[in-house]
């Protein structure tokens, strides 16, 4: 147990952790606003109880994500100062700029938009609801330009003491790495939400209760889930696959277990990858589709493993292989599963479909699993740097933070994201089963959270 | 530069400390003020709409404070490393609680809620006031810049000290009693009737504490720390430091007395954000000082940001916090006055 590994598994855990929370919030915070404009647009008042019943679900994922973020931007500093100490000159600019940015227009329009319905016009509360949505993706932009900077690092000046200077903010901001895994992530936050609104839809349909607005929520879940997991595959998945196979080669071969560089590379289904044999065991491979994939000719030569030092390949790499592949293999599926959902919908068929109905409903947790395998992919997939190319993960922890103090608060961060949990399912399995029609926009609420 | 992030900052946690302070002096007085469900119901309304925009001047100060100096971030960030996440589980705790315990009616659910907001919230007076007292006092900073502190040692404030020693305790007092006045001062401002009274009356009451804690506080600092005597007296013009620390004082006195609400609550808001200036003026031009060696304070120059990070960060800065203050005067607009006693609906 050395403290390099607690530190990780502490950051790893809390970032991961508190990631359930904003993907779903983002992803939803979109779709309130398709309710909303619906609802002002056909002067449908269902689609206005629709987002009264959804924003209470946004309420709770929003605080959880509120106080599960909070730790993030301090563990910088407790468990990775040398980190921050060196880098704070670049990747303190995003994150400063998410607070003045983004935390104050959230905090404030969340608090109009949940309690100020009465108070305020129609089109002010379909305003209150916008401007939500706006600060969340505002958010999430400024932590992927900061992601995006440890990915691919540019407008640097690297100083003779080993810190980073920023030498252009517009560099810093206009990353290409950041914005194609921003189209990537919040293509992914708005499946995780879909989804999760299709199964709640599915929930009362099989249920045979609240059918106006199982069918409603189905409706907007499998239109909104078709169109974010077709755009997660292509063009978004498909252009930072080829970017990053050009600028973490090394990171391309780990994820898909490819050992030996080669031309024609095939692209390996499934199977297991065995570092000491270097060699995928009971491999299922369709030949030449890798090469395809990144270059667009089958007989493109795509850089193995072995033609890079081993310190630098990924540590963990048969977590990486495996967060990749989930995360691939879920992706398709998804896209599958709305494919057929969509098509039955378009024939009227698909509310009284009971066998898809289940698939739907049993699906929700998945997105939250691939969207988690997917950042696993791009951190692992980043490893063994912390800054790609520059700066070493070794390199930049507290050292003066001993292994046991860090697993003391590790452990602190699992009993009490275990109690959020509970509370979490309790109150969420409560709002479904009260239902939309009790969802009353003002009714006595003494926090934010209404 | 240097000078100006300094104060950015400075000011920053100062917003925090005096916005988010009065929603933390209502967790602090919620067990003793409140003497049945509708009175918790009109404390947490008071506070609702606005305690978490409150607590994001904490984050947006840290993330200022990481981006204008990573290496103080760096280095109290990770010596601090206990408290701080001791810290984290506070605000985590009570955010729920505030937010959690209105959805289900149920005794004790809500209980269960309530103990936690009130204990979260005096806890965390005290951790910020100890941590303030921590950063005047000094910490052992090594050859690399860096330290670490354990949450106590022999609780004697010595070049080895922990956390908590004597001097730091009555740092953490200061802010315990500050901010269940500055707390108390809020209620008066929003509650109704007999509620209204009880918190005028506790304010009256622990303000005579509070002028005792204030001196004491004073005089341990010049005893723990006589360079900060030095600074002042550099510039004579801070000596309007103290002096403005005991008008705001008397202001709440007197403005209570009178049943000027809003002022005495102002006068509450003045004082807190002088005695932090006044610790700022002290520490300047040293972020972080060393209580080995002189020679090892963190000082402005050193963790200052490169020039170009710091002149582009002054632009956006200015007109974030423009915005972020605009947002403030709508949303304390809307939900001004008094917060109604029954439950009906949000507010009056």
């Amino acid at each position: 147990m050395t403290a390099l590994l607690m530190h990780r598994l502490q950051f790893a855990f809390t970032i991961t952790y508190h990631y359930l929370f904003p993907q779903l919030t983002m992803g939803l915070a979109l779709l309130i606003v398709v309710l909303k404009t619906v609802a002002l647009v056909k002067h449908d008042e269902r689609y206005n109880q629709a987002s009264r019943f959804w924003a209470k679900i946004f309420a709770i994922n929003f605080l959880l994500g509120v106080v599960t973020g909070i730790p993030m931007e301090f563990q910088f500093g407790t468990n990775w100062s040398e980190f921050s100490r060196r880098t704070g000159g670049i990747i303190g600019q995003p994150l400063a700029m998410e607070g003045v940015f983004s935390f104050f227009l959230e905090s404030t329009f969340l608090g109009l938009f949940l309690f100020g319905e009465k108070r305020l016009s129609r089109w002010a509360h379909w305003g209150a609801a916008f401007m939500v949505f706006v600060g969340s993706w505002i958010s999430g932009f400024f932590i992927i330009v900061t992601d995006a900077w440890m990915q691919h690092p540019v407008a640097y000046r690297l100083l003779p003491d080993g810190r980073f200077e920023l030498t252009s903010f517009w560099g810093l901001l206009l990353n290409p790495w950041a914005w194609l895994q921003y189209a990537h992530n919040m293509c992914g936050a708005v499946i995780t939400a879909a989804f999760v609104m299709s199964a709640v839809g599915a929930f009362y349909l099989l249920e045979k209760r609240d059918s106006e607005f199982g069918r409603l929520f189905l409706r907007v879940g499998v239109i909104a889930g078709l169109l974010s997991c077709v755009v997660q595959i292509f063009p978004t998945g498909d252009l930072q696959g080829r970017y990053t196979a050009k600028h973490q080669p090394a990171a391309i071969a780990g994820m898909e277990g490819l050992f030996h560089g080669e031309r024609g590379a095939p692209i390996v289904l499934m199977g297991q990858p065995d570092i000491e044999r270097q060699r995928i065991d009971n491999p299922l491979v369709v030949n030449r589709v890798l090469s395809f994939l990144i270059y667009g000719t089958t007989s493109a030569e795509v850089k193995g493993l072995d033609q890079f030092p081993q310190d630098q390949w990924p540590t963990m790499l048969p977590l990486l292989f495996y967060s990749y592949h989930i995360m691939a293999g879920l992706g398709t599926y998804f896209a599958l599963l709305m494919i057929v959902a969509v098509f039955l919908l378009w024939r009227g068929k698909l509310y009284r479909a009971r066998w898809i109905l289940w698939p739907i409903l049993l699906s929700f947790p998945l997105p939250y699993i691939a969207n988690t395998a997917g950042w696993m992919t791009a951190e692992i997939g980043r490893q063994p740097w912390l800054v790609y190319g520059l700066l070493r993960t070794a390199s930049g922890y507290s050292t003066h933070v001993s292994a046991g103090n860090s697993l003391f608060t590790l452990l602190g961060f699992l009993g009490m994201y275990s109690v959020l949990s509970i509370l979490w399912i309790v109150l969420v399995y409560r709002f479904i089963q009260l239902g939309p029609e009790s969802a009353e926009g003002h009714s006595r609420p003494d926090g934010i959270a209404a | 530069m240097g000078a100006v992030w300094f104060w950015i900052v400075a000011v920053m946690l100062a917003a925090y400390v005096v916005l988010d302070g009065f929603d933390i002096g209502i967790g602090i007085l919620y067990p003793f003020l409140a003497s049945n469900e509708d009175d918790r119901s009109v404390m947490m309304r008071s506070i609702g709409p606005v305690w978490d925009g409150n607590e994001v001047w904490l984050l947006a100060g840290g993330g200022t404070l990481f981006f204008a100096f990573p290496l103080l971030y760096a280095s109290a960030f990770s010596g601090f490393y206990l408290p701080l996440m001791i810290v984290l589980w506070l605000l985590i705790g009570r955010g729920a609680s505030i937010e959690l315990r209105s959805h289900i009616d149920n005794g004790i659910w809500r209980s269960f809620f309530n103990g936690v907001f009130f204990l979260s919230s005096a806890l965390l007076a005290i951790f910020f006031g100890a941590a303030l007292a921590n950063v005047i006092r000094g910490v052992p900073i090594g050859p690399d810049n860096y330290f670490f502190l354990p949450l106590w040692t022999n609780w004697r404030v010595g070049p080895q000290p922990g956390i908590l020693d004597w001097y730091t305790v009555v740092g953490g007092l200061v802010a315990l009693i500050a901010l269940a006045v500055h707390g108390g001062l809020y209620l008066a401002l929003k509650a109704t009737g007999d509620l209204c009274e009880r918190a005028r009356r506790f304010s009256q009451q622990a303000w005579f504490a509070l002028c005792v804690i204030t001196l004491v506080s004073l005089l341990a600092t010049i005893l723990v720390r006589p360079e900060t005597l030095d600074h002042y007296k550099l510039h004579p013009v801070s000596f309007a430091i103290p002096v403005l620390v005991v008008l705001s004082l008397a202001a709440m006195k007197i403005f209570t007395v009178r049943r000027q609400e809003l002022n005495a609550f102002l006068s509450s808001c003045l004082y807190l954000a002088i005695m932090l200036v006044g610790a700022a003026v002290g520490l300047y031009p040293t972020l972080l000082p060393s209580s080995t060696n002189a020679a090892k304070d963190i000082t402005v120059a050193e963790a200052i940001s490169g020039p170009y990070a710091t002149h582009v960060g002054l632009i956006w800065w200015s007109f974030g916090i423009l915005l972020a203050i605009g947002y403030f005067c709508v949303s304390y607009w809307m939900f001004r006055g008094k917060v109604s006693p029954r439950a009906d609906g949000y507010g009056h």
